[in-house]
């Protein structure tokens, strides 16, 4: 893999797979910006404005939001672009 | 002061002076000091590969830069491994970018170029986040702080990295 930064996620915007036992959290920090997290969502995952805007307020203010899930090795690679951003995210098995 | 970012048709634009430059391009130069040398393992095959040291750096701003990504240690020491001489490569060629670029004067950034720039910022505003030990509550606390503490300094530079940031972000939306 060559840089990470402005990698997108190629996934279907619905996923239908029923089996997606691992998640990709994202964590509130005081440095990170709230226009600068909504706009890392939308341009990382697809997200619409409104969708990344609520998961950025939902992380703000819980302190944590899943923005995504799937197997393993997705979340990982979700975790290891949002990394490139400079956003704290982890990976956990959904439970 | 700077005005900030503005949308052009080719990406944004940005009118810095000579002293905003340079502080730009040395805090960066921070960052590029930071990342650079990488803690890729003593095997020379496993350097090649680009796989690096499973540890959390010491440095608690490497640590920040460089999250663990599971809180089960080995996880994360196998994700870190394999993860962070690439993250580190992200974030060399990001500063560099910014240091090249940076210049008194109108500064004219593709959109490419302007995502550089914009992690760039934001990794030079964890590094100073994490020294200063800011809070949310950071832009009241430089208000009321006074302009002998000789903290000030560095709270008003970051505030201004927060500004750039932000307008950034709004010219490439």
């Amino acid at each position: 893999m060559g840089s990470t930064a402005p990698m997108k996620v190629e996934r279907p915007a619905i996923d239908v797979r029923p089996d997606l036992p691992w998640l990709a959290i994202v964590w509130n920090d005081p440095v990170n910006l709230m226009s600068y997290v909504t706009y890392v969502f939308q341009s990382v995952f697809g997200f619409t404005r409104e969708k990344a805007e609520k998961l950025m307020l939902d992380v703000h203010h819980k302190g944590r939001a899943v923005v995504s899930s799937g197997t393993r090795e997705e979340m990982e690679r979700d975790v290891q672009i949002l990394h490139s951003y400079g956003l704290w995210a982890t990976v956990q098995r959904d439970s | 002061m700077s005005t900030g970012f503005k949308p052009t048709k080719t990406g944004v634009s940005i009118r810095l002076d000579a002293a905003e430059a340079s502080v730009l391009r040395s805090l960066v130069g921070l960052v590029l000091g930071l990342v650079e040398p990488g803690t890729t393992g003593d095997d020379p095959l496993q350097r090649a590969l680009g796989i690096g040291a499973a540890e959390v750096p010491s440095d608690p701003v490497l640590a920040r830069l460089f999250p663990s990504a599971y809180e089960d240690d080995e996880a994360a020491g196998e994700f870190r491994r394999y993860t962070e001489a690439t993250l580190r490569e992200g974030k060399r060629a990001d500063a560099i970018t910014l240091i090249d670029t940076a210049a008194g004067g109108e500064v004219e950034l593709t959109t490419e170029e302007a995502g550089a720039w914009m992690r760039a910022l934001n990794d030079v505003r964890l590094m100073l986040g994490v020294r200063l030990e800011v809070t949310e509550e950071v832009h009241e606390e430089i208000a009321r702080m006074s302009e002998e503490d000789p903290r000030y300094p560095a709270f008003v530079t970051y505030d201004w990295l927060t500004y750039l940031q932000d307008t950034l972000v709004r010219a490439l939306w």
